[in-house]
């Protein structure tokens, strides 16, 4: 049996983790507190013995280090840390389908959900115990990722041991991340995010990192969240956050490595980032079901490079990554076009997928979704083309028309919302008499566009009227 | 003004509470009139149904006009976002201008 250890840190002294600071008000110094390996693996035993019998894990845990060690003790536990992309009811109850014996891990009271819940514990005094690093079957399947399938129904990705390791150090190779010191790394992104599970826990734990517990959301918070951590710091954030961060104007701690992912970044954003940070911007690209597979620093060039060992397989339109971490041949959901064996382009998405904010949907899953709401007669989402500055942080949104009589947009948004995360719920919603559809059944992207433009214009100039 | 606004409070919070009601709209090209808005609806889910996404940008029109950084006392901390009531509190607390 092959296995890889569980963190690469190997000195029970070091910094694996940076927990919160002691204050906050007026204060810019360092007052982070080291967790030490020791100290980690304590918490991971103290925790696992707490854990139920069931062999799923929810981990909801919003401190990013009470997150790592949920997972780490559901790994040395053989549990299977789910990694839905959203929290709705709806896809909770897929959730419990897939897997009965799931429990919640919590560590707060904002997440309400309907599942057998574990709080997680107050471990002060976790017993330090025998010091050994566990070892882990690189087979062992330790947590599975979902997408949202044609039907709406999450679609399971398992992930193994050995795929998730190797997909992180070949991240951290191809982010030149400096080793001596090791980095703080400062996380903008959830965990619970595949980016955030392998750029801000995974890819710790195998470079010998210390991740920081914060989980920053208002630009102050992220400035805080980079003081309160020694330097080298990397920031893994997204063009949202890093846009807001720029616009903030506040001032940054040193930084070393800027890394973003969940959208492409416009050319402009990525400059000004690396003005402002004075370090390199890298982008990473990847999929729920691939991993990250790419790297490119946009100031420098257009064209990503694959991690070492991935390649695409080309069938006509259809683009498979295979090799490296990848387990099976998985077809790509961007226009991807091959420019030598190690480099591509990107040039957006596959028609039918929408990517807000990092979250993915297909068009088709979501008009599935909204024609199954009782009272829905026809309906059908939008998504607006991306401006030409697209890149730039700010986010489209989509549209949608529907033909309900019964229903008011409360009604109807509160019955989408069960469902799918609220990125996705429609700006504007429509409501028709009847949607443009051709003698075919089919509804041309071109009536759509109108007919929504129809609706929304005069309710903007109603709107302005009603101010005057 | 509408009328269940007849809540004790000072002109000052009613005021503001327009004002950053009218922000809010103008920010997020909301369907719906600043008035619309009542004070204690929750913004997020059921109510105004806004997102963090929202609240990032409405958060940096807030930071500008009134000269104030948002703060989160915790990850899961939406209190701030809970309605235009406490917004605007926030905002009052912490305004420079």
């Amino acid at each position: 049996m092959s296995t890889l250890p569980l963190v690469t840190h190997t000195d029970p002294d070091s910094i694996i983790a940076w927990r919160g600071a002691g204050t906050r008000d007026g204060h810019h110094g360092y007052d982070g507190r080291a967790v030490t390996l020791r100290r980690f693996l304590a918490e991971v035993r103290e925790l696992a013995a707490h854990f139920p019998a069931g062999g799923h894990l929810l981990n909801l845990c919003s401190d990013r280090y009470r997150f790592s060690v949920g997972l780490a003790a559901a790994i040395v536990s053989k549990k299977i840390s789910l990694l839905p992309s959203t929290h709705t009811p709806g896809v909770i109850r897929d959730i419990k389908a897939f897997a009965p014996d799931v429990f919640c891990l919590t560590d707060s009271n904002a997440h309400a959900v309907d599942l057998p819940q574990l709080r997680y514990p107050a471990m002060d005094d976790a017993h330090a115990g025998p010091f050994a690093v566990p070892w882990i079957d690189s087979q062992q399947r330790v947590a599975v990722v979902f997408t949202s399938g044609s039907t709406g129904a999450p679609q399971p990705h398992p992930k193994t041991w050995r795929a998730l390791v190797s997909c992180v150090q070949a991240e951290a190779a191809c982010l030149e991340m400096p080793r001596h010191p090791p980095c703080s790394v400062v996380g903008t992104v959830p965990p619970q995010h595949m980016y955030g599970f392998e750029s801000t826990v995974l890819i710790a734990w195998h470079n010998g990192h210390a991740l920081s517990h914060a989980q920053p959301f208002y630009p102050a918070d992220i400035c805080q969240a980079l003081a309160d951590v020694p330097a080298p710091r990397v920031l893994v954030s997204s063009p949202v956050h890093l846009r807001a961060l720029l616009d903030s104007g506040l001032p940054l701690p040193a930084i070393d490595r800027v890394v973003s992912a969940t959208a492409p970044l416009s050319l402009q954003l990525a400059r000004e980032v690396e003005a402002r940070c004075d370090a390199p911007l890298m982008e990473i690209y990847g999929s729920t079901e691939t991993g990250q597979i790419a790297s490119r620093r946009p100031t420098q060039s257009t064209q990503w490079r694959l991690f070492p060992g991935i390649r695409w397989l080309v069938e006509g339109d259809r683009v498979r990554a295979t090799g490296g971490h990848i387990e099976t041949a998985i077809a790509m959901n961007d226009v991807i076009e091959p420019v030598s064996d190690d480099y591509f382009l990107l040039h957006g998405r596959i028609a039918d997928l929408v990517n807000i904010a990092g979250k993915r949907h297909s068009l088709v899953s979501l008009n599935h979704l909204l024609n199954r709401i009782p009272g829905v007669m026809d309906g059908a989402f939008y998504m607006p083309d991306e401006p030409i500055d697209a890149g730039d942080g700010r986010i489209t949104r989509l549209a949608a028309c529907v033909v309900a009589p019964e229903l008011d947009a409360p009604r109807l948004l509160a019955a989408l919302r069960e469902h799918v995360d609220p990125v996705f719920l429609p700006r504007p919603l429509v409501f028709v008499e009847a949607l443009p559809r051709n003698s075919t059944g089919k509804l041309p992207r071109e009536a759509l566009q109108s007919l929504i433009q129809r609706h929304t214009t005069p309710a903007i100039e109603a709107t302005q009227a009603s101010h005057e | 003004m509408p009328d269940d606004q007849k809540k004790p409070i000072g002109a000052s919070t009613s005021e503001l509470h327009r004002e950053v009601a009218e922000l809010m709209v103008e920010c997020l090209n909301l369907e719906i009139t600043a008035g619309e808005i009542t004070p204690d609806a929750p913004l997020y889910g059921e109510g105004l149904g806004l997102d963090s996404i929202d609240v990032l940008e409405v958060s940096l029109v807030v930071s500008k006009r009134y000269g104030l950084q948002l703060r989160a006392d915790n990850p899961d901390n939406q209190h701030i976002f809970s309605s235009l009531r406490s917004l605007s509190d926030y905002i009052a607390a912490h305004r420079t201008r």
